[in-house]
């Protein structure tokens, strides 16, 4: 395995660094500058609350991630584990507690400042609770903030269940959000955000679908991404994230009009051989060594369950201003990993018949239970609807420990021979028929 | 009178052949082995030490020989309904249940998994709420791993097999409390296999303020009673939902009794009989779980057995995925008396009674859940930390330390371990920890940390 060459970023990823370096400047000024900082996390984030109410957000999976690219990871989770986290837990969890542990560091190098709310939109993950806990008790006397999110058990949003998220917003989230805030909320300035968020899910639903263009202009997955960031974290509802989308919508348009593939970070892919529909998060302690896996091999990704984890946009959902809690709610309850597998399968045929997929494949990630419990019966049940090959790896998220290069590499050679072998007999049979 | 064993011991050295010989003379061989199995039992050898003292010579042979044969009795009983029970506990065929059902075509099987669901809605519908808490060392997984990954716990591969081979055919719904990503992923499998009539994900409310998590509570609650009224066109009426609740209370109130005997003298049922009698309750109909229980209390009040040098621990952490019987055999051999646990923490969920006299029973469940709660890695625990309430239970329970004792990848259970753990370290509460799988088949270490755990605390504490 050779060392990465330095990155060659789009445009739009260079925006989105200098939106997230100002962020993190921001945050760690926020004490001196009298800013209240909430911890919360990326499904059924609260964002546009948070931002109508002057605070700002730290997005501790966000942090774990980081860590992980930035080969931190392994060390804070050892740390955690000396504290007596099991082996066997979520490593975003251990990952951001180690970080805690060593000074709150953060990926510009400066702390983060501690919480002063933390809000627990435990939305599609049973983990996020259990880590809310632990970090109430690191942050002893913090403000907490509860709100949860009932899972679409039965394949829909009810209007109950809608009621019932209103309520808690309205009884429980927003008065403590308040307190901490010091002023009330501004419900014309959070439908202004709402309706910016919902500009900016438009712009980034036509950036996913251009995808279905022969070759797609984007990786939906490892760059993807990238892309999704400032929608899923501290900047939807800001006319800053409509601007990057803009630019991103311009720049993937210019790309599919010339008929180019995507931009990885080697430069321009040469040919798009495989188009494969992802299903599970990326890991992010070898992230760029997993992506050139797929380059070499010409395999792009069309489509990708974990982009939607901070909404299901391309479905329909949009934030609506006019009914800002009803929209916040179903919101929270749209995102992927708060669907049922019933509906999880069917929004993959739906993505592999829409986006004409090659192959299925399905990235196992040992810490994400929310995930990765039935992944194996939605592969089976998957091949069995779309006909198609479908590949099993696994990996984990920040848990270094936990990405055999090797393995993976072999396994996914396998697997895009096998995708190159049923090219061929498809192609003879086209001919023969 | 307090009677010291070791004293009765060698006093008993003493008795006199010819009081021995009377004895033997009242009965038939075949008891005499029973009596000399339970020969450390308090009440033989205060008869025999009667005896010696030449008491005996003054009491009526018969009478002697109604008491023994009513101690006899007792036993033959006792261990009578032990054996119902560890037969019942592991039938995974779900046989008992099926054969209930088979009687009439109103009658539904309602499968739930750990830990908890109000099961008195389930009863007052003219169905059984059966449990299906894993398949342990009883059944060889093969389809099953097929489709978990290995570092998924163990439970749910279980129960597919379960759900492949047929042991849950007849079921009409199932029920997957909201305990972890993989239990609610299991009720999408279940949706994806179609099996049943009705699977649901048991959503408990993580608010617990009456107007909100209470309202949603209901609804969660309603929606299960139209499921099953769907099925058996039986409507729940306010008169049977409160028989039902009652029914329960009892249950609830003989199993702490249970407790609370154990607590008192551990070595009148071993941890693993009372383990079987619990998990039974979960596979037959309340009232009969209620007639065993009540029996088995009023045998156990009886004073019997001999208290052994242990020491006296809590298991935590084993609510979900339960361990092998081998392991929880282990821990008692080990030297620990396990006077508290969370093995069969549904069966236990509300703690104290369900009003059953209201003109509106479901809101009493629903009141209930919010305010009676057992502490739970379930349930969002800010405001009520259940560490504190940890540290009460080792209080209450007088209890010399915690075995914390999670399946291995149960997320709820080891996130909240550095927590427990730092509790009791404040609280001065001694602890180990180690994890299993259902089906873990060697104890010999699991054994020794235990001891050694015991010989520690005995020695040093």
């Amino acid at each position: 395995m050779s060392d990465p060459k330095e990155a060659i970023k789009e445009r739009s990823m260079v925006i989105q660094k200098d939106m997230l370096a100002n962020l993190f400047t921001e945050l760690s000024n926020a004490k001196k500058n009298g800013k209240k900082v909430v911890y919360t996390f990326v499904p059924g984030n609260l964002t546009e609350l948070i931002l109508a109410m002057d605070m700002l957000p730290v997005y501790p999976e966000i942090n774990a991630l980081q860590s992980g690219m930035r080969k931190k990871s392994g060390g804070y989770i050892k740390d955690a584990e000396k504290l007596g986290f099991s082996e066997d837990v979520c490593t975003y969890v251990k990952c951001d507690i180690g970080m805690m542990l060593n000074g709150n560091i953060g990926p510009t190098g400066e702390k983060l400042p501690e919480p002063d709310l933390l809000l627990l939109s435990y939305t599609g993950c049973f983990t996020f609770l259990k880590w809310f806990e632990n970090l109430e008790r690191l942050y002893p006397g913090v403000e907490i903030a509860m709100l949860h999110t009932p899972y679409q058990e039965d394949g829909v949003i009810t209007e109950d269940q809608v009621k019932y998220m209103v309520k808690q917003m309205q009884e429980d989230v927003i008065p403590k959000m308040e307190k901490v805030a010091g002023k009330k909320l501004d419900y014309s300035r959070l439908e202004k955000m709402l309706g910016n968020a919902a500009k900016a899910e438009d712009l980034w639903v036509k950036v996913l679908e251009t995808a279905k263009n022969r070759p797609s202009p984007i990786d939906s997955y490892f760059a993807g991404v990238y892309y999704m960031g400032p929608l899923n974290t501290a900047f939807r509802g800001t006319e800053e994230a409509v601007l990057y989308y803009e630019e991103l919508l311009k720049e993937v348009t210019e790309r599919m009009n010339l008929g180019l593939s995507p931009v990885t970070p080697e430069g321009e892919m040469k040919e798009e051989k495989f188009r494969l529909v992802v299903e599970g998060p990326p890991n992010w302690t070898n992230f760029r060594e997993f992506w050139k896996i797929f380059y070499d091999m010409g395999a792009v990704i069309v489509a990708s369950t974990y982009t939607k984890v901070g909404g299901l946009y391309d479905q329909g959902f949009r934030h609506e201003p006019g009914k800002p809690l009803e929209s916040l709610a179903k919101y929270c309850m749209g995102c992927y990993t708060n669907l049922n597998l019933p509906q999880r399968v069917d929004l993959i045929e739906h993505y592999i018949k829409e986006y004409k997929a090659d192959g299925f494949l399905i990235n196992s990630i040992k810490s994400c239970n929310s995930f990765s419990a039935g992944q194996l019966l939605m592969m089976r049940e998957v091949e069995q609807r779309c006909g198609i090959p479908v590949g099993f790896i696994e990996s984990d998220l920040v848990d270094p420990r936990y990405f055999s290069y090797a393995n993976i590499k072999n396994r996914l050679e396998s697997y895009f021979q096998m995708l190159g072998q049923r090219k061929v007999i498809l192609a003879q049979e086209e001919v023969s028929a | 009178m307090v009677i010291k064993i070791q004293e009765l011991r060698n006093q008993l050295n003493t008795v006199s052949n010819e009081i021995s010989d009377a004895i033997k003379s009242c009965f038939k061989k075949e008891y005499l082995i029973i009596i000399n199995e339970f020969c450390d039992c308090n009440h033989v050898l205060s008869i025999l030490l009667i005896g010696n003292c030449g008491i005996i010579n003054s009491l009526n042979y018969q009478t002697l020989r109604i008491k023994l044969h009513k101690m006899i009795q007792a036993a033959e009983r006792l261990t009578s309904l032990l054996d119902e029970c560890k037969t019942l506990a592991f039938d995974l065929d779900f046989t008992y249940a099926k054969q209930w059902k088979a009687k009439s075509r109103y009658r539904l099987l309602v499968g739930y998994l750990p830990i908890y669901v109000p099961r008195e809605i389930i009863h007052a519908a003219n169905a059984m709420p059966v449990g299906i808490m894993g398949v342990g060392d009883r059944k060889q997984i093969i389809k099953g791993d097929a489709y978990y990954q290995s570092y998924i716990c163990h439970l749910p591969r279980g129960v597919i097999e379960m759900a492949l081979d047929d042991n849950l055919n007849n079921f009409d719904g199932f029920l997957f409390p909201s305990i972890c990503d993989c239990v609610r992923n299991l009720s999408g499998m279940f949706k994806l296999a179609k099996k049943g009539k009705f699977t649901r994900y048991f959503d408990y409310p993580q608010n617990f303020e009456k107007h909100i998590g209470g309202t949603f509570y209901r609804e969660l609650i309603e929606t299960i009673i139209e499921d099953m009224f769907k099925i058996n066109d039986m409507k729940i009426i306010t008169s049977h939902l409160n028989a039902s609740i009652a029914l329960y209370n009892r249950n609830r109130e003989l199993i702490e009794q249970i407790y609370d005997i154990r607590q008192e003298f551990p070595w009148r049922l071993s941890a693993v009989d009372v383990y079987h009698i619990i998990r039974a309750g979960m596979v037959i109909n309340v009232e009969k779980h209620n007639e065993i229980l009540e029996e088995i209390v009023g045998l156990i009040n009886e004073d019997f057995g001999e208290p052994m040098d242990n020491i006296r621990v809590i298991v935590s952490g084993s609510f979900c995925e339960q361990p092998p019987i081998g392991l929880i055999k282990s821990i008692e051999m080990a030297g620990c008396y396990i006077v508290d646990d969370d093995f069969m923490l549904g069966s236990r969920w509300i703690q104290g009674n369900i009003d059953n006299t209201t003109h509106d029973p479901v809101n009493a469940l629903v009141d209930a859940f919010l305010q009676k709660s057992a502490p739970s890695s379930a349930v969002y625990d800010v405001g009520n930390p259940r560490s504190a309430r940890l540290v009460k239970q080792v209080r209450k329970r007088n209890a010399d330390g915690v075995i914390f004792c999670a399946a291995s990848f149960c997320d709820p259970a080891l996130l909240d371990r550095p927590e427990l753990q730092k509790a009791c370290d404040e609280a001065g509460i001694a602890h180990i920890n180690f994890q299993f799988h259902e089906n873990t088949g060697q104890f010999k270490v699991i054994k020794e940390q235990a001891g050694t755990f015991s010989d520690s605390i005995k020695l040093w504490v």
